[in-house]
């Protein structure tokens, strides 16, 4: 929040009693709450040391079932942002297309796929694999897991692409076809390079998506990522469900934060680098971006990606 | 151009990792696969057998490996068929997947708690049974209320999705019962621990392993209603390695292994080993 | 094969719990969502740090993980059944509270991207009048703001219509539930099974979003 905001004005000594006065408030209620939970949790038992003990203290648990459990989300997540981030931004392009017969099938492809759950995209890639290919058992899995990302987040990351192209002013492509590139130079040269920036946020909110839906191959294909890997170690430690899930939340949050904060610190070098072109980006009212920014003036109707 | 620069890194790194990853399964797949062929035919090098990772005292995969009375009949029997333990590949068979692991040759066989039935036999062939358990009920130790399924009306039993012992139990028995069901056994332990369940229900040998990961908290109800005759699955009309197969299971009820690792697997929840059962599955 | 229609399977039935946990989620967590986005940019920083907090942690964690929460931690461990009889309606009003809690981090984030393209001057020229700060929001720039995110909150309907079928895995009713059942009964027709979902999931999903599309395009603020 970069203080004071256009929001409400700076405040006057009264509004400052007054804002303390709820800053206090609030902060009872939370705290209240929280206690109240943690006592529950007490009560049932759920804080005894014997629940928590595998993960907290020695390193059994988590070379047996969180680490490799780890590995195979992570390995499943970067192959998927590394095939979906190219593949997307070829079907955003070849939405914007100027031949009917290219914009026409690859928005239909797009809508398609964006409608269908991944895990029953998952799903049939893996039936398929194991029908028509000989890949070995011990992958496919993997293979499946991939391949129903890839095609999910590729066609949101193409509505990503293309809302990003299209929030660019009118005159960025009229200035490059004036001094004579061709259509390829226009897209390659210069609108690209400048939606990138714009359109980061709502990359990275994808890419995120992306680390937490490879959670869905665990139950049914029998993938074994983080959560499925955990469900041995619930029942080995005697049903710590509880203390499992909070182990397995925090790690997620743990990536998916480092991955945000790895965008915030790009989009803010890319950014320092093209001065000028972040008139794209609207005025700040609000200090960070926002996935769905890239709606910004000329996109607003456009069918845009927030993507859970 | 700085974005075409980062583009073409890009795309070098997911060909990379894409090689990566086929070199991986490929490297797999010599440990993996030369059982497959050899349909266990006595001369097989390795098995791929699909088990249960989550259920205590039956499949579980462990610190140490993997333990349970199912692995140690995939064992035996796999010793019968000429395969060290130390070449046996264990695979996760979750009960959904279990009769396309085996159609699509994933496994040689699959041990994992699986009833013999009908409806099943019409896509996969069983050898055995090696097991009959008995549905059953599992509640907290200091529990006096519920005393068999038909005690349960008005009571929260908990099982897990897709399961058919929870709805057998809602249809046959108690039809005023509220019934919860979640991804795994392990959520419902936590909620009969706690109170907001009160019963468990699905086969006796599982609730007996749950039993036993939970020392003192539970007890089992002993009342068994309906008959799982466990059999061991594998894909249809290999014939063959379903008559080694029975004979190795025959072997194993013979010479007491089999009640051994009754008593080592079960025993601690208070399971005795029964009578074995005959081999039907021909 | 089986019989599609046949009383075992109610497909329509599962998809229309599918359809109220979608409706009954989407209603609360465009609340629960505006009340963050008016934490996160309030002038009472507990509130702030709260609402940024709140959806860096909830959006950032699985949604399995968050759904199996809300089941086992408020009403096994906090004894919440929100007032449920039995475990069927529990379960689903549980399974809704998730679907807010999570969707409502998106809802949020959307909004507060709609914020920013509300121009400088109409806070200005609200502050100007005197207005306050809930008056500056609510009367002047969240509707604004609204009319411009119409697009992204109809993709983050869409991504609910499909979340929804996370649900399954504390029991509740719905099509997904229905679909694992019937993979495990009919395995020999699983391409069938799957596809038929599938289409359920795309007659859900496509008009919404054309729908919306167009609502989108009719209201946006003309700049």
């Amino acid at each position: 929040m970069s203080a004071p905001s256009v929001l409400y004005d700076a405040p006057g000594p009264k509004a400052r009693t007054r804002n303390a006065f709820y800053t206090v408030l609030f902060a009872i209620a939370l705290l209240a709450a929280l206690w109240w939970v943690i006592s529950a949790m007490n009560d049932k038992n759920q804080l005894d040391w014997d629940k928590w003990s595998p993960y907290l203290a020695g390193t059994e648990a988590w070379t047996t079932y969180l680490l490799p459990g780890l590995q195979n989300t992570l390995i499943a997540a970067g192959l998927a942002m590394l095939m979906a981030l190219p593949i997307g931004a070829l079907f955003g392009i070849a939405r914007l297309s100027d031949h009917w017969w290219i914009a026409r099938p690859a928005g239909a492809i797009v809508e398609f796929f964006r409608a269908i759950p991944v895990l029953l995209m998952m799903f049939f890639a893996n039936e398929a694999y194991a029908l028509f290919t000989d890949i070995d058992r011990d992958i496919r899995p993997l293979y499946a897991v991939v391949t129903g990302l890839v095609i999910y987040n590729a066609s949101v990351l193409a509505e990503v692409v293309r809302a990003g192209i299209l929030s660019l002013p009118r005159g960025q492509t009229e200035a490059a076809l004036a001094v004579g590139l061709r259509k390829g130079q226009l897209m390659s040269n210069v609108l690209l390079p400048q939606a990138v920036t714009a359109m980061l946020p709502a990359i990275v909110s994808q890419l995120v998506v992306i680390v937490k839906d490879t959670a869905l191959g665990g139950a049914l294909l029998g993938f074994g990522e983080l959560i499925n890997q955990a469900r041995p170690a619930q029942s080995y430690y005697g049903g710590n469900a509880i203390a499992t899930l909070i182990v397995i939340a925090v790690l997620f949050i743990l990536i998916n934060s480092l991955l945000s904060w790895f965008a915030s610190w790009l989009e803010r070098r890319l950014r320092r680098r093209k001065k000028g072109s972040g008139a794209v980006l609207g005025t700040d009212m609000i200090e960070e971006q926002a996935p769905g920014m890239h709606l910004t003036g000329r996109a607003t109707g456009e069918n845009t990606a927030g993507g859970l | 151009m700085r974005f075409s620069r980062v583009l073409r890194a890009g795309a070098v790194v997911a060909a990379a990792s894409l090689a990566l990853a086929a070199c991986g399964g490929g490297g797999d797949d010599d440990g993996g696969n030369t059982g497959g062929g050899g349909g266990g035919g006595g001369g097989a090098e390795s098995l791929t057998i699909g088990i249960k990772f989550d259920q205590p005292g039956l499949g579980q995969k462990t610190p140490n490996g993997y333990e349970g009375f199912d692995v140690d009949v995939a064992t035996y029997i796999a010793n019968e068929l000429g395969v060290e333990a130390e070449n046996i590949e264990w695979v996760e068979a979750p009960s959904a997947e279990r009769e396309n692991l085996i159609k699509r040759g994933d496994v040689d066989f699959v041990v994992a708690t699986y009833s013999i039935t009908d409806k099943r036999k019409a896509e996969v062939d069983f050898a055995g049974p090696y097991f009959i358990a008995h549905q059953d009920l599992l509640v907290r130790a200091d529990e006096t209320s519920i005393t068999g399924p038909d005690s349960l009306n008005g009571k929260k039993l908990c099982s897990v999705t897709g399961s058919t012992s929870a709805q057998r139990v809602k249809d046959e028995f108690a039809n005023q019962v509220d019934l919860q069901e979640y991804g795994g056994y392990s959520e419902c332990v936590t909620g009969l621990e706690s109170g907001a369940v009160d019963a468990i229900t699905t086969d006796n040998t599982i609730l007996a392993g749950l039993a036993a990961a939970n020392e003192g908290k539970f007890k089992l109800v002993g009342e068994g209603f309906s008959d799982e005759n466990y059999g061991v699955g594998l894909e249809k009309g290999n014939t063959e390695l379903r008559d080694d197969i029975n004979a190795a299971i025959q072997k194993m009820f013979d010479d007491g292994a089999w009640a051994d690792a009754i008593e080592k697997n079960l025993g601690p929840a208070g399971f005795e080993a029964p009578e074995p059962p005959e081999i039907t599955e021909k | 094969m089986f019989d599609l229609f046949s009383e075992d399977y109610d497909i329509l039935g599962a998809f229309w719990v599918t359809v109220q946990l979608t409706v009954l989620s989407a209603i609360g967590s465009l609340i629960w969502g505006t009340i963050l986005v008016a934490m996160r940019v309030s002038p009472v920083p507990v509130m702030r740090a709260f609402g940024s907090g709140y959806v860096n942690i909830v959006r950032n964690t699985p949604l399995t993980v968050i759904i199996v929460a809300c089941s086992l931690g408020l009403s096994t461990t906090l004894g919440w059944t929100l007032g449920g009889d039995d475990f069927d309606e529990s379960g689903f009003r549980l399974a809704v509270l998730g679907f807010i809690a999570y969707t409502s981090t998106f809802v949020c984030e959307s909004l507060r991207a709609g914020i920013n393209t509300v121009p400088v001057g109409q806070a200005e020229a609200a502050r100007a009048l005197g207005f306050g700060f809930l008056q500056v929001l609510t009367l002047v720039v969240l509707p604004q703001a609204f009319r411009s995110v119409i697009a992204p909150l109809a993709s983050v309907l869409i991504a609910l219509t499909k979340n929804t079928t996370v649900a399954a895995a504390i029991g509740v009713a719905e099509a997904a539930l229905l679909m694992k059942e019937m993979i495990e009964n009919e395995s020999d027709a699983i391409f069938l099974v799957t596809a038929i979902f599938a289409l359920g999931f795309v007659i859900l999903t496509l008009p919404t979003g054309l729908l919306l599309g167009w609502v989108a395009k009719k209201v946006a603020v003309k700049r």
